[in-house]
């Protein structure tokens, strides 16, 4: 054994002190071997620019100009700069992310659903849904902003063929930035439920029809429940996606008025030169953030989280 | 069955949803679900479309299609943008951060694929928290950070505020990967004597080439597409494809038009040969089903 160490040789073997483990040996039975320093430039690149930022804000918004929380103060009192209500952005930007992610996991799920098996085109339609999540928000949102507006071909159309007398509101308010947030969004979830999908034994699904269930009974007593877990994901994330984007809501909303976002006040403070509220912000967007995905999470713990695959065959 | 005159065409013919191709049903459902992702796909050809011809319209009318076509907008919009220095800057910075982030992303996974030791929770929180938290809340004491380094408004500044999402992003690519190589691979190596470099360069190099394929395309789509971050640090020298597509975008008033959309069609361009390269080296659904068994 090497664990001995250097002085272990054959004569000492009689002496039990030569069997004493050294720290190191300690160390290793617990799994700390020297192959784990390959995660130290990882860890320490991470503490430096990810954990000391975070921590650095935090105490930055702690450092308003009239005391401990006056950085909170000012933001949820709306006195910002060029402020249309902070305080209110905090709604305007759930409603947002929200309804972005419910609509996003419930068109994704059914496409996805669909697509378990082998279907036809089936890596073409996933490669025309990839286009706009890797065409970004700020170019959606441009696009968008074109598309939707009161010349754009869709409000043209529309009018021509009589479905509206006058062209549609959607650039500048809430539906433009919830629909330019659904074409980003969507293919996303649509990935990550595709991926869930498959994961599904189609045993199962098969094993109710033998019993006589009809597709829509198969659907929601088999595969919905089952698929419950992973929508939650999908959801979560989406909720990321769409929580702390600005590019759309500047765009194609209307970011003095009915869709101001967090992210685009802390962006406004920040330009300003003013940290502390920036900072503040940022850290009211983080809670909202984590308080939603940790109410969903706790809803999920209370699903089925059995296997996805059918026991015996 | 009660006595139903015309029963639905899927009851008449119970079909099992078998291995293989499926026969295609013609049921309410599915003809939703059908046209739900058309109309999506409509609306992105469209909006698409919009944009590239705007990009090419002499002058507006009011019908539906321009008068006349013209590329002089790309020319000109080559000019005021200085495009060639956007694409460089974005070109370099991509390249920059996807290569930092292989050389620190791997030696991690390959820990966290294969060992267990006290603390690889706390490594797999710090690896997680990134991807949950708002880009702004890091992204704005990370700025003044840079800020104080002395690094804004520099390619520097710009590759190492892409590099804080991307390490941990290109990890949790990488660890399927290294957990589908046999161990007993490495250890047949280092029984013959391998030492740790050389189980690394010519036994997981190898082996793990696509992963790392796959971890550097997705790194370089994510980091062309960033724009919080990048707008954050980058200055009027420093600027990204994105970043400078949204400046234009945010004062439209004071450009034409059409020479936004000309850079948006440059910038649009370069993600889809991104996108293409992507997905012959990456097959999309594999990804998303491997991410969901490791997170188990």
């Amino acid at each position: 054994m090497r664990a001995a160490g250097p002085a272990g040789a054959t004569s000492d073997l009689d002496h039990p002190e030569a069997y004493r483990l050294t720290w190191r040996d300690r160390a290793r039975q617990r799994g700390l071997t020297p192959t784990l320093w390959l995660v130290a430039p990882g860890v320490v690149f991470m503490i430096v620019f990810f954990v000391y930022p975070l921590c650095y804000g935090v105490g930055l918004s702690l450092q308003g100009t009239g005391g401990w929380f006056s950085a909170y103060r000012d933001f949820f009192a709306n006195r910002l700069v060029n402020d249309h209500g902070s305080r209110e952005s905090i709604l305007i930007t759930l409603e947002l992310a929200l309804a972005a992610s419910i609509v996003n996991v419930a068109l994704a799920v059914p496409v996805a659903y669909r697509m378990r098996g082998t279907v036809r085109a089936k890596r073409t339609i996933m490669a025309v849904v990839l286009v706009p999540m890797t065409l970004g928000t700020v170019f959606v949102a441009s696009a968008m902003k074109e598309f939707l507006g009161p010349s754009g071909w869709l409000n043209r159309a529309l009018l021509h063929t009589g479905v509206v007398d006058q062209p549609l509101q959607l650039v500048g308010n809430f539906t433009g930035v919830l629909l330019s947030l659904v074409f980003t969004g969507l293919p996303f979830a649509f990935l990550l439920m595709v991926g869930y999908t498959s994961g599904i034994d189609p045993s199962l699904v098969q094993a109710a029809a033998v019993c006589g269930a009809r597709p829509a009974q198969r659907f929601w007593l088999v595969t919905f429940p089952l698929l419950l877990p992973g929508m939650t994901i999908t959801f979560c994330l989406s909720f990321v996606l769409a929580f702390g984007v600005f590019p759309s809501a500047t765009l194609v909303g209307n970011d003095a008025g009915p869709t101001r976002v967090l992210s685009k006040i802390a962006y406004t403070e920040y330009s300003y030169g003013r940290y502390p509220t920036a900072s503040a912000a940022a850290v009211v967007m983080a809670v909202v953030q984590l308080a939603v995905l940790g109410l969903v999470l706790w809803g999920r713990g209370l699903l089925h989280r059995g296997p996805t695959t059918g026991g015996k065959g | 069955m009660t006595g139903v005159a015309a029963p639905p065409a899927e009851e008449t013919a119970p079909t099992l949803p078998g291995p293989g191709r499926r026969p295609l049903r013609h049921t309410l459902t599915g003809a939703v679900t059908w046209g739900g992702l058309w109309v999506f796909v409509g609306g992105l050809l469209l909006a698409v479309a919009t944009v590239l011809l705007t990009s090419l319209t002499t002058q507006f009318t009011d019908g539906w299609l321009p008068r006349g076509y013209t590329t002089r907008w790309y020319a000109q919009s080559w000019a005021t943008f200085d495009l060639g220095h956007l694409l460089a800057t974005t070109v370099g910075v991509g390249v920059a951060v996807v290569a930092v982030t292989l050389a620190v992303a791997l030696p991690t996974a390959y820990v966290l694929a294969r060992l267990t030791f006290p603390g690889r929770r706390l490594l797999l929180l710090l690896i997680l928290v990134p991807q949950v938290v708002p880009v702004m809340t890091y992204a704005v004491p990370l700025a003044t950070l840079v800020y104080r380094l002395r690094l804004n408004d520099t390619l520097a500044g710009i590759v190492l505020v892409n590099l804080v999402p991307a390490i941990p992003f290109a990890v949790l690519v990488l660890v399927p990967f290294v957990e589908q190589i046999d161990p007993r691979i490495e250890q047949a190596a280092r029984v013959c004597g391998a030492t740790n470099r050389r189980v690394f360069v010519h036994v997981l190099g190898p082996l793990l080439v696509p992963g790392l394929l796959a971890a550097g395309v997705l790194t370089l789509v994510r980091v062309v597409g960033q724009f919080e971050l990048t707008f954050l640090v980058s200055g009027p020298d420093s600027q990204t494809l994105v970043v400078a597509l949204y400046g234009a975008a945010v004062q439209a008033g004071e450009l034409a038009s059409q020479e936004i959309n000309a850079m948006a069609v440059v910038y649009m361009l370069t993600t889809l040969v991104l996108l293409l390269a992507a997905l012959r080296l990456v097959d999309p659904t594999a990804v998303a089903a491997r991410d969901r068994r490791s997170r188990r």
